[in-house]
């Protein structure tokens, strides 16, 4: 238990990611969803980070760090589209953007 | 001779079908004219196969085509006329042509005359198919037509309920016999491998006594249907809802004999089970006796004429049973002539009466109807057996086959019933035709029937005297087929006081007749009179209660059985099981369509199922590559 | 030891703030749970010697991102409380409970741990930064390029996604213009 080991870290990652997962799953606000695909990331930015370092490889980090750059992205462009969807519709309850239905 | 085989055979058929093109409309003449003469025809064909086979000609047998060849199996469309199918021929088209002609006036009234002579026509053309036949297989065709046209024709007038209900016990009562006769075609076919009347009766000799006796048991079950013989007999009685004519060809002459035809045509197998003939011959006197007790208190004339058949069957198959089988066709031939005559005097009756059936509520119609009191008395006469008519030729002859062959019990039971059958025959005639008249007051104005129709019902009058001195000549005819036994009584003192006491026997019972049922008070019985109410009277009433004990013991536990069965299993089981997957496939559907709602949410949700599912399937394979070794000494272990 | 410490506390926090950010109902603190829960895995990274890493963290995602969000949330006047219509949380827990379940599973089964091998080994002596530096500038320059680029595109994305009236370009117009086109447009509106 002292001794902090790889799995640790790939335990938490695990717990973490599907705590995402709940958000995604639950979430009705668009924006709300938004925060648990974030969280999502983050996990596994965790797990990235940790097995590069037990492993002494910097692949890890590389990884995560190409992660981070394509969330930010991500949320600017989402946020966009967000906005274009409200002003249409004037709300962002998931349960109206059923369009594509069939 | 081959074309007037044909000719005899398919006649009907085409007249049939010609009625059977005017079958909707309302009334035509030609619609019932044709079907009568091409019927004739078929009667002139017959006689022609007649003179020829008299004349010492060879058997005509024609195959004419092939019906079932497959393996082993060979079954073709074969006739034969042969010297007991050419009698057959003569009988049955005889009294065919006499019924169609007379129909034309009987049914001159009815809506549904064209579709009457088309069933009547189809029905005589299955009669010739049974009786031309030259196999078991054929022999069935025209067995399950004939039944067929019986149940289309006691149900003629189908909106009547009674009648319909009468057609179907008719129609069902024969299908449980045919079943019996089924299992015995099918015997006949396991040990013999043919079902050609020759080669199965030549192959016969060959097996055990078992199983001829259980052949010649089912065969004998299956004419125990179509002959009404007890148990299966509620349906003859009842068979009288349809209309005159009908009962005249089909419960007289044609369709209940076919029963004997079987017998007499298999002689040659019930020969050889003579334990089986004996158990025949009992069970027809048993039932001679039984329907004629029936017959002495009925108070529906075309009832009490039917029970006088189904006694006369009893005689009939009486004779087929103790081996004496050519007598047994005489008297099929002689019957058939005098109760088809009995009927269709009775359909005058009938008609002048407005249908009316209760004597009692006739009485005094000699005066009015001097014809059909003349052919009516004198059916009677034949019937009971008074020399030199008809009856006194084939039934005495059967009382001597009985004498002779030790049987005195049979012969008592036989004689008693002759009486017996001369007196209800003359209580009849003497209530309708003789004494008070009793029908004006009940306001009906009988009428004669058509002279037309009196002058067909003319040859067969004519045939029920003279047939007697036709028993030499078809005695040395038939007795090429069938076994040639004489019956001599011993002494002649014996035989003298044998016929003498029959006759006089007979004529008491026909005096008694008279003196009871022609004097001045007779009243209508109203149900309160103290012979009313008697136990034996009730008993004979009711038909022994046999009717009411298959309604009660075998009709109804059967029809709760197929309600039982109709309701929890077929419903519950069999169609809930098609219900549900049905069902299941539906809901399957209806709860699948949810993946595709456009749902962003539920989407979502199914994707991380869908992980899910790859994620197992990872660790599945995972661990069957890891331990790949114990798995296949686990999958060797269990032999695969 | 301070390390067996160090991760369960901030494990516990993290975890805490995250489920915080996925069940309450109420979009503020949704957010600022986010952000708490950001920087705590900040945490993370320097426990495990990543300092490039979890700098750019706290400055790109709770920094950046958040300010991004907590704008969104400013435009979508998603301050008052999200009223959600659920379906069947049953199956949402145990979808994921089983999701966890199984990638533990995977993880903790020695299949695939046994057979790595560093591909770009950690260098002694040197600092975090410097070598996360030496290896991005030489081994994976392209897909730095290439996420720069990208980067400027989701930019330009999210200004023309959500800009208003960019026909008209104010900067190249002289102030006098500007101010006709304004009165023209005020007529319109009075007429």
């Amino acid at each position: 238990m002292m001794e902090i080991g790889l799995n640790h870290y790939l335990v938490l990652s695990t717990i973490l990611f599907a705590i995402g997962l709940i958000g995604v799953m639950r979430r009705k606000n668009l924006l709300l969803l938004f925060f648990a695909t974030e969280i999502l990331l983050n996990s596994v930015n965790i797990a990235f980070a940790a097995i590069s370092h037990y492993y002494g490889d910097l692949t890890g980090q590389m990884f995560a760090f190409f992660v981070i750059a394509i969330a930010a992205s991500e949320v600017a462009v989402g946020l966009g589209l967000l906005i274009v969807w409200h002003k249409r519709h004037s709300n962002i309850n998931l349960d109206t953007l059923s369009t594509m239905k069939g | 001779m081959e074309k007037y085989l044909y000719i005899a055979l398919f006649a009907p058929l085409v007249g049939s079908m010609f009625a059977a093109l005017f079958g909707a409309r309302p009334k035509t003449l030609i619609a019932g004219l044709v079907p009568s003469i091409l019927l004739f025809v078929s009667l002139v064909a017959s006689s022609i196969l007649l003179v020829h086979i008299l004349g010492g000609g060879e058997v005509v047998h024609v195959e004419m085509m092939t019906w079932m060849a497959t393996g082993d199996l060979y079954i073709p469309f074969g006739f034969v006329v042969d010297q007991v199918s050419v009698t057959m021929m003569m009988v049955v088209t005889l009294v065919s042509t006499v019924v169609h002609f007379y129909a034309i006036g009987y049914m001159d009234h009815d809506k549904g005359f064209n579709r009457f002579f088309a069933w009547l026509s189809a029905f005589v053309f299955s009669m010739m198919i049974l009786v031309m036949s030259d196999n078991f297989a054929g022999l069935f065709i025209g067995w399950e037509g004939v039944g067929l046209c019986s149940w289309g024709l006691i149900g003629f007038w189908y909106h009547k309920e009674s009648a319909t209900w009468a057609a179907n016990e008719a129609f069902i009562m024969n299908r449980i016999a045919d079943l019996g006769m089924l299992i015995g075609i099918f015997l006949v076919y396991w040990n013999t491998g043919t079902l050609q009347y020759a080669e199965a009766f030549a192959a016969m000799p060959a097996l055990d006594s078992e199983t001829l006796t259980w052949i010649g048991i089912f065969l004998f079950v299956g004419a125990m249907g179509k002959s009404a013989q007890f148990p299966l007999h509620t349906w003859l009685a009842d068979a009288m809802e349809g209309p005159t004519p009908v009962s005249a060809l089909i419960h007289a002459a044609t369709m209940v004999t076919a029963g004997v035809y079987l017998v007499v045509r298999s002689n040659e197998l019930y020969a050889l089970i003579p334990h089986i003939g004996l158990f025949i011959a009992s069970l027809g006197a048993f039932v001679a006796i039984f329907a004629a007790s029936m017959a002495l208190v009925n108070r529906d004339i075309k009832r009490v004429i039917a029970y006088s058949t189904l006694s006369q069957l009893g005689y009939m198959f009486a004779a087929a049973g103790l081996g004496a089988y050519w007598v047994a066709l005489f008297h099929l031939m002689a019957h058939a002539f005098f109760k088809a005559l009995l009927f269709l005097g009775a359909g005058n009756v009938m008609h002048a009466m407005h249908d009316e059936l209760d004597p009692f509520k006739m009485g005094g119609l000699g005066k009015t109807m001097k014809g059909t009191m003349i052919l009516m008395t004198l059916a009677s006469v034949a019937l009971a057996g008074i020399f030199p008519l008809a009856g006194f030729f084939s039934k005495d002859l059967i009382l001597e086959v009985a004498f002779i062959d030790h049987h005195f019990i049979i012969y008592g039971v036989l004689l008693l019933t002759a009486g017996l059958t001369a007196f209800y025959s003359f209580r009849i005639i003497a209530l309708i035709f003789h004494g008070e008249d009793r029908h004006t007051a009940l306001g009906h104005h009988p009428h004669e029937a058509y002279t037309f129709m009196l002058w067909v019902m003319a040859p067969l009058a004519v045939l029920a005297v003279i047939a007697g001195a036709l028993k030499g000549t078809y005695f040395e005819m038939v007795t090429a087929v069938l076994p040639a036994t004489e019956y001599h009584v011993h002494s002649a003192a014996a035989y003298w006081t044998m016929t003498i006491g029959t006759q006089l026997f007979v004529l008491v019972a026909i005096y008694l007749a008279y003196k009871k049922y022609m004097s001045k008070d007779i009243k209508i019985p109203d149900g309160t009179s103290a012979m009313e109410n008697s136990f034996g009277y009730k008993i004979l009433k009711n038909q022994y209660y046999i009717p009411y004990f298959y309604e009660e013991y075998l009709v109804r536990p059967y029809r709760e059985l197929s309600t039982i069965l109709w309701k929890q299993v077929d419903m519950k089981v069999v169609d809930a099981t098609v219900d549900g997957i049905a069902g299941i496939i539906h809901t399957t559907g209806v709860k699948t369509r949810d993946m595709q709602s456009g749902n962003l949410s539920t989407m979502l949700k199914w994707m991380v199922a869908g992980t899910i599912g790859m994620l197992s399937l990872a660790v599945v394979f995972g661990l069957a590559v890891r331990y790949s070794g114990e798995i296949k000494t686990i999958l060797s272990g269990l032999g695969v | 030891m301070f390390e067996a410490i160090a991760f369960y506390l901030f494990s516990f926090l993290t975890i805490l703030m995250f489920f915080i950010t996925v069940t309450t109902s109420q979009a503020l603190y949704a957010l600022t749970a986010l952000a708490a829960g950001m920087i705590f895995i900040s945490a993370f990274f320097f426990i495990l010697g990543a300092e490039f890493l979890g700098a750019i963290q706290i400055v790109v995602y709770s920094g950046a991102v958040m300010a991004l969000y907590a704008f969104g949330m400013m435009f979508f006047d998603t301050t008052r409380e999200v009223k959600e219509k659920q379906g069947n949380k049953y199956i949402v827990v145990g979808l994921s409970t089983l999701a966890a379940v199984l990638v533990v599973a995977i993880f903790a089964a020695p299949i695939v741990s046994d057979n790595i091998t560093a591909l770009y080994p950690m260098t002694e002596g040197v600092g975090n930064t410097q070598d996360v530096g030496m290896v991005l500038f030489t081994k994976y320059l392209v897909p730095f390029e290439v996420a720069a680029v990208m980067l400027l595109v989701a930019m330009i994305a999210g200004i023309v996604l959500a800009g208003k009236k960019m026909d008209l370009s104010l900067t190249l117009y002289s102030t006098a213009e500007i101010k006709d086109m304004k009165k023209d447009q005020e007529k319109k509106v009075l007429s």
